[in-house]
């Protein structure tokens, strides 16, 4: 979707402040928003493309106003919302007026370490590539109202793929629960002139992960 | 940004938000908070960028793992028992005296958890997202690096879920150091590409 969350070579934005990598979170409420999300996506209500979708269709003004956390937090309120879960005047109360629809999925404590550990392989057995190394290919030109990954910066642009990294998930579909749809995907890498223009920097290349339908022979 | 104390009678409007759908989450038993501060404890204390560091140190030091880790990253990683949430397919990008890796997600957040832990504030920020793929020599200056102009840069935009590691350079000087040591020479920053790796000495 052309939300909030594609801001790649937009202005406006003002520096960047590093900060010491000893600070893990700036309030406590932080910490509790990362348990909060990664145990309730154990309920299964929801996957990680769909995770994003909710975040990237907040309201820009709220996405562009709130920390990442606070992102976090709204995205997961309307998902487990939309899911029956926990309703807008459970979360205003603070108290639970239903029983929880998949408790029998609730995360125990002693399964968090295998959790975190095995992850979730996004890698699927899938189609020979239609593409290889080394050939010039060209983005669509795609604006689809729900969620992609291919960034506007990169659309209908031309450049070349330098990894093929065999078929995964396909956010597009997966976001909605259309199906995993595995396809190719690959590394492509485009001169910054391409994207951005002649007063780009020639020294600067970038790349982007595309799934194949993302993509045209050039 | 709020400042929030536990001894503090007013909770601020951020604490009393995730308090109230992590009670009502509780109560329904869908969550156990047991669970929620497990979760904590492994991303505040034990997964962090000194995972990464091993990493890069090693990669500096053995001649066959830095070659495992260009090949197959994922494998190379797991080798040193790094793995799991957001490191499931890693790369590895090599830092040369002619090309310069820097890392982004320009559309979220996307970063190698197992090896770096969670992102900076500066890392999710729109103001990195926005300007590393445009202009990441200024973006640079803001960590105090300059880069020779020569210097090709290459960006990494983690659009799907390939999660990027930078390997710095190894610093001069450091002939001789054991792994330990090196390790303590590299950065977080320097392995998302804003920073290099420290020069021995005082810190």
């Amino acid at each position: 979707m052309n939300g909030p969350q594609d801001v790649g070579g937009r202005h406006g934005f003002g520096t960047v402040v590093p900060e010491d990598e000893s600070l893990r979170f700036h309030a406590d409420w932080e910490k509790r928003v990362l348990g909060v999300t990664i145990a309730a996506a154990s309920l299964g209500h929801w996957n990680l493309d769909a995770s994003r979708f909710a975040r990237e269709s907040l309201p820009p003004a709220i996405y562009y106003g709130a920390s990442y956390y606070e992102i976090w937090l709204r995205a997961l309120e309307g998902l487990l919302e939309r899911a029956g879960e926990v309703s807008k005047r459970e979360r205003s109360t603070g108290r639970a007026e239903t029983r929880g629809l998949r408790a029998e999925r609730c995360l125990s404590a002693d399964a968090v370490d295998a959790v975190l550990s095995k992850g979730s392989p996004s890698s699927r057995p899938g189609a020979d590539p239609k593409f290889s190394i080394g050939d010039m290919v060209r983005t669509l030109n795609l604006q689809p109202s729900g969620h992609t990954r291919l960034p506007g910066y990169a659309r209908a642009r031309t450049g070349r793929v330098t990894a093929y990294h065999g078929s995964h998930v396909f956010p597009d579909t997966h976001s909605s629960f259309d199906g995993e749809k595995p396809c190719p995907l690959y590394t492509v890498c485009f001169e910054a002139v391409e994207l951005f223009g002649e007063t780009a920097d020639p020294t600067l290349s970038v790349s982007i992960d595309a799934w194949e339908p993302y993509l045209e022979r050039a | 940004m709020h400042d929030h104390s536990e001894t503090d009678g007013d909770m601020d409007d951020m604490t009393a938000r995730v308090l109230a759908l992590e009670t009502v989450l509780v109560e329904k038993g869908l969550i156990d908070p047991k669970a929620v501060e497990a979760i904590i404890e492994t991303y505040e204390h034990k997964v962090g960028p000194r995972n990464g560091a091993a990493v890069v140190a090693r990669a500096w030091c053995d001649e066959d793992f830095a070659e495992l880790l260009e090949r197959d990253a994922t494998a190379a990683i797991a080798s040193m028992g790094f793995v799991g949430r957001q490191g499931e397919h890693m790369v590895a990008v090599f830092n040369s005296s002619v090309e310069h890796n820097i890392v982004v997600c320009t559309l979220c957040s996307c970063y190698p958890w197992p090896v770096l832990g969670l992102p900076p504030s500066w890392y999710k920020s729109p103001a990195y997202r926005a300007r590393a793929v445009r202009e990441p020599r200024s973006v640079l200056e803001e960590f105090g690096i300059a880069l020779p102009k020569e210097t090709r840069i290459r960006v990494w935009d983690s659009t799907a879920e390939i999660r990027y590691l930078v390997i710095p350079e190894r610093p001069t000087g450091t002939e001789g150091m054991s792994e330990a040591q090196l390790s303590d020479l590299v950065t977080r920053d320097s392995m998302i590409g804003c920073g290099f790796a420290r020069s021995p000495g005082p810190a």
